[in-house]
């Protein structure tokens, strides 16, 4: 079938042009995509963010380097002590130190954080200030990581079956609550 | 070892005999790894009166066991106390473990096990249900502090708060844990659970982030003024009637 071809040299350059400009944006993108990629950790927050002046804790400030002091029970887990169960890895990218976030306000109150990574993995966070004049069901302290949940400890009704506890002498054993379970079973 | 032992076996045809082979395994771990008794085996070995390579097969399986959860907790399990060597912290729940298998070849499937508060679980109890697991209360014996739904695995209770009792931290020249007084691990089987619980101890209160990066095991840990930590997976374990 007979087909109009009008100009058909500018039609091809068009295409042509088409197809470059295409192309540039999409291997601009590419570009980019990869720059982004590569950037390293040293631009992460985590890194990055230091207030001046502000890491000065006494109680509970921790280096990767610092001696452990495992008799002071309140003192704040430091890095030595508070071993990963896995072989170490940089995986995650994580530089290894103890970094401080800037003073943050969360509407309840300011929040500031410090991240100790060891071996590449986050061993353990704790708030330099955190909102304290209200009442969370999660208690936050100096003590735990903020996301393993916390709670006082509260009698049960014993209806259970077993009782775990530290071993018991059978002294302690006749006195104990899993003996009177286990007559009363008989 | 020297503590008691309670086993329940809700099957039917479980006779006596059966009980009684257990508890009979039972007597044979004490005799071999009490170190308590003069003339148990650990004892000649803690005086040099016999090598570990002239030693039971039993006792040089537990020397490999426990050198294995030295390298796996960075040092914090060591049965070595400065020369003399102290197995109890693994013995006890390899023995349940194997005592467990002695029920499990006799073809039972619901029962429990339970050597000094550490225990192995197996299917269900007497009202068909997962067997219910109470938490000792560190400060009160009389009382349970978590209700748990537990279905085969094992779970294992470290603690100081029995009198005269200590667990000491083989990375601090040996001075005994403070800062926490009792820590639940529970673990896919009673030796797993048994051997963690007793590192994660000795690493006080560092151990509940241990327990929590370990996969397939979950914890409860209580400090002096009773406030509990535990691990992100432990609530679906925790029965709320």
């Amino acid at each position: 079938m007979a087909r109009k071809q009008p100009n058909l040299e500018s039609d091809f350059v068009r295409q042509v042009k088409k197809f470059f400009l295409s192309a540039f944006v999409v291997i601009t993108f590419i570009a980019y995509f990869l720059h982004e990629r590569n950037i390293n950790v040293a631009a992460s927050p985590l890194n990055t963010a230091t207030v001046p002046g502000a890491v000065n804790n006494p109680t509970n400030a921790t280096t990767t380097n610092a001696p452990t002091d495992p008799n002071a029970a309140t003192a704040t887990t430091n890095p030595a002590s508070a071993p990963t169960a896995s072989a170490a890895s940089q995986a995650t990218g994580y530089k290894n130190g103890t970094f401080t976030g800037p003073v943050a306000n969360a509407y309840y109150g300011n929040v500031q954080v410090q991240v100790v990574i060891q071996n590449g993995k986050i061993v353990n966070v704790q708030f330099l200030d955190y909102p304290h004049d209200r009442r969370t069901s999660q208690m936050i302290n100096n003590q735990a990581m903020p996301w393993l949940t916390q709670e006082a400890i509260q009698a049960q009704s014993a209806n259970v079956n077993i009782i775990s506890g530290a071993t018991l002498t059978s002294e302690a054993f006749a006195n104990s609550l899993q003996s009177a379970l286990s007559s009363a079973s008989n | 070892m020297g503590m008691p032992v309670t086993i329940e076996v809700v099957d039917s045809g479980v006779t006596t005999h059966n009980l009684d082979s257990v508890f009979a395994y039972f007597e044979y771990v004490d005799r071999k790894f009490s170190t308590y008794k003069t003339d148990s085996e650990i004892s000649l070995i803690n005086r040099q009166e016999i090598s570990l390579e002239q030693s039971s097969e039993d006792m040089q399986a537990i020397f490999a066991l426990a050198e294995k959860t030295r390298l796996e907790t960075e040092g914090f399990f060591n049965i070595d106390r400065d020369g003399r060597y102290d197995p109890s912290g693994i013995v006890k729940g390899w023995a349940i473990y194997t005592a467990v298998e002695i029920l499990r070849q006799a073809g039972f499937e619901n029962y429990y096990v339970d050597a000094g508060g550490d225990i192995q679980v197996s299917g269900k109890n007497t009202q068909g249900q997962d067997w219910c697991v109470g938490i000792q209360n560190p400060f009160n014996p009389k009382e349970i502090v978590k209700v748990l739904s537990l279905r085969n695995c094992g779970i294992a209770t470290s603690g100081t708060y029995v009198r005269g009792q200590h667990i000491y931290n083989p990375r601090n020249n040996h001075q005994p844990v403070t800062g926490i007084v009792s820590l639940t691990v529970i673990g896919p089987d009673i030796y797993e659970a048994d051997r963690f619980a007793t590192a994660a101890f000795a690493m006080g209160h560092a151990g509940i982030f241990f327990m929590e990066e370990l996969a397939g095991f979950e914890a409860y840990m209580i400090d002096p003024n009773g406030l509990a930590t535990f691990t992100s997976g432990f609530e679906r374990y925790v029965r709320n009637d």
